[in-house]
């Protein structure tokens, strides 16, 4: 009998080209069970990914329409996508080199402008596909391919920075917390605005190089090093050895960009009427 | 997919305005059923933005100004796979930026149109001051094997009719279209009127969307939107016919790289598109695209009242280049001479088709050339 999920996939994409033990197979899982859960139609999903990895979630993998684009650019290609689909769900995965590296910046104004989109981004910390060279969240003094004597900047705090972008729904949790995760990945689904989600993902191939740990023991250090944000004493602050806030860090309601933008086009078009009507009338008197 | 014109553009079909080469490149996207438009202000193609942030709302189409140029090209793409008929417009700077997912677009056979202003660089150069030093960027911007369509007009009439022809090309072979205006045309201003051309193009007209697939088989595949049903799978990755990537078989991206090129050199007649009036005596060609081809046209009348035998070619269609239309010069001319705005290139590009002495008269520094210029390199080169 075939996995209850397996129906969601493109078929011949298992086995997956992710490398054994990497987190991809199971934000995988849990946006799965969260389409089945919400009983989400597939056809009302569009899909848009990066370069990377995780980019490779949807992209042969989940059976939906799917737009693989440029290094960075998801978000902006998924912005033209739900202006011209409102009523779909534009869903983006990819990773932290994509998203808060090369398109930072389109990450940014998405939240600032809060348009419907709900992001993933699967934060490996380094980037995989090219080597595990060093990433924007990767943290400080880790020797990477790129940073043989250790990295010198601090990691990026991806969540927090959408939090203060304007974002209406940001969260993070770590790919040990597959029920949480699969909530949020819920919220993303049924929200309005700008939704983020950030997931902590384990890359065993390349973060681990040195550690050698191997993915289970990484899951338990997830779960022994995460701490809710509510209680949590200290920001975390993307370094080893702090401890990963997890949960939702803002749940807003502003109206989302395709509300306003709505809005905005009804007064239009009853204005224009109205002016129609006007004329119409003026013409009429004229004539008399 | 294509809307009937909206009341409110057939109640002012026919109308002449007198406005920037811009604006009518900007009413010719209205015209044009364009409903989806994302930019970045620039320099001198902002007020083909700020046209359509007001307008386009009203035709029912979607307006976005980005945070920059590559995510305005990436929203095109992303909208028309929606389902829009899109458009962007922008400046060297702006067109540097775009040129990757240029790439995208074509490698995706993605339908939208690309206005470029050209203006002084390189870098930001003279900002605010026209000049043509984009020609080949269009042609080679974005990194891979491809052919590329481009159009330039040289009238803020031109400028309406060939943003029209651009969607109509864009949409019949599934490529982006880039409309090269110079920042002497974009900020001309004369009349023009509201009037759809007759297209004249005898494009193929795509296979319906069946079960053929979307990025194979024919040589212009149909257009399949998302939406459909038909679980789309889009990438800029090398694909089969079907969609799905396939990165390391050779055949298979050899067969992709060389249909895409296939489909627009086979319609090379087709998009080509000169005003020319070379009489068989001919000793000079005034060879000409843009701004300069106003002065020139002027200057080839000139210099025919004073006994010189000179011929007029102007390509409204850049890319592909008409090179057939050189390889056929009457025998008796000796010289083509090439008046345009940068150190040149399609001058260069001519050297390519023709055994007969090409001479460009390259002007630079953000000024178009005038008559006399034109004609005094005519009379020495005659």
């Amino acid at each position: 009998m075939d996995h209850p999920l397996v129906k969601y996939l493109r078929p011949g994409t298992i086995p997956s080209t992710f490398c054994p033990g990497c987190g991809c197979g199971m934000v995988l899982n849990c946006l799965l069970s969260a389409i089945e859960k919400k009983k989400v139609d597939p056809k009302d999903i569009v899909m848009v990914t990066g370069i990377g990895c995780s980019s490779w979630i949807p992209s042969p993998m989940f059976k939906c329409d799917t737009l693989h684009t440029t290094h960075g650019r998801a978000v902006a290609f998924a912005t033209g996508v739900k202006l011209m689909m409102p009523d779909k769900k534009v869903l983006i995965i990819a990773g932290d080199g994509d998203l808060s590296g090369i398109g930072g910046n389109h990450l940014v104004h998405a939240a600032h402008r809060n348009i419907d989109l709900g992001v993933m981004m699967v934060n490996n910390r380094i980037y995989g596909m090219t080597g595990g060279q060093c990433s924007p969240t990767t943290p400080s003094d880790l020797y990477t391919t790129t940073t043989p004597y250790g990295n010198l900047d601090q990691p990026m705090m991806a969540a927090e920075l959408m939090v203060s972008a304007g974002a209406n729904y940001v969260a993070r949790w770590t790919t040990y917390h597959v029920r949480q995760l699969t909530k949020a990945m819920e919220e993303l689904m049924q929200g309005e605005g700008f939704r983020f989600l950030e997931i902590i993902s384990q890359c065993p191939t390349h973060f681990e190089k040195d550690s050698k740990r191997t993915p289970t023991e990484i899951l338990d250090f997830y779960k022994e090093n995460s701490i809710p944000v509510a209680e949590a004493k200290e920001a975390y602050d993307g370094q080893l050895g702090s401890r990963l806030t997890v949960g939702a860090l803002a749940e807003r309601k502003r109206d989302g960009y395709m509300r306003r933008l709505e809005a905005v086009e009804r007064k239009l078009r009853a204005d224009m009427e109205g002016e129609a009507q006007k004329n119409a009338a003026g013409t009429r008197e004229g004539k008399k | 997919m294509n809307p009937s014109l909206p009341n409110y553009l057939k109640k002012q079909e026919g109308k002449r305005l007198f406005d920037l080469g811009d604006i009518a490149c900007a009413w010719g996207a209205l015209y044009a059923k364009c409903s989806f438009y994302a930019g970045y202000p620039i320099t001198p193609a902002s007020e083909i933005a700020e046209f359509l942030s007001k307008e386009l709302p009203r035709t029912g189409g979607r307006f976005i100004q980005m945070e920059d140029e590559i995510a305005s090209m990436a929203a095109i793409i992303g909208a028309a796979w929606a389902g829009a008929r899109s458009m962007t417009a922008t400046s060297g700077p702006g067109f540097s930026l775009m040129q990757e997912n240029i790439g995208y677009a074509v490698m995706t056979e993605t339908p939208c149109v690309v206005v470029n202003v050209q203006r002084s660089g390189p870098s930001t150069g003279q900002a605010t001051k026209p000049a043509q030093g984009d020609m080949m960027q269009a042609r080679w911007g974005t990194h891979g094997d491809h052919e590329m369509v481009a159009l330039c007009p040289n009238s803020a009439q031109e400028c309406f009719d060939l943003t029209v022809r651009s969607f109509d090309i864009a949409h019949a072979l599934r490529v982006p279209v880039l409309l090269m205006l110079d920042g002497e045309v974009g900020h001309l201003r004369e009349t023009f009127d509201l009037k759809l051309p007759e297209t004249g193009l005898n494009l193929p007209k795509p296979p319906s969307p069946s079960d053929a697939p979307p990025f194979g088989g024919n040589p212009v595949p149909p257009q399949v939107l998302f939406g459909e049903g038909r679980y789309l799978h889009v990438t800029g990755s090398t694909h089969k016919p079907d969609g799905t990537r396939d990165v390391t078989t050779p055949e298979v991206h050899d067969q992709l790289v060389r249909r895409l090129c296939r489909k627009v050199d086979q319609n090379r007649h087709a998009l080509k598109d000169v005003e020319k009036d070379i009489p068989r005596n001919s000793k000079t060609v005034v060879l000409c695209y843009g701004a300069p081809s106003r002065p020139a046209a002027a200057a080839v009348e000139e210099a025919r009242k004073e006994g010189l035998k000179a011929g007029y070619l102007r390509l409204r269609t850049v890319w592909p280049f008409p090179g057939d239309e050189l390889e056929k010069l009457p025998r008796s001319v000796e010289t083509v001479l090439v008046p345009e705005m940068n150190l040149g290139q399609m001058s260069r590009e001519a050297e390519r088709f023709t055994d007969r002495k090409v001479v460009c008269a390259s002007k630079v520094g953000g000024v178009c050339h005038t008559m006399r210029e034109i004609l005094s390199k005519l009379r020495e080169v005659s």
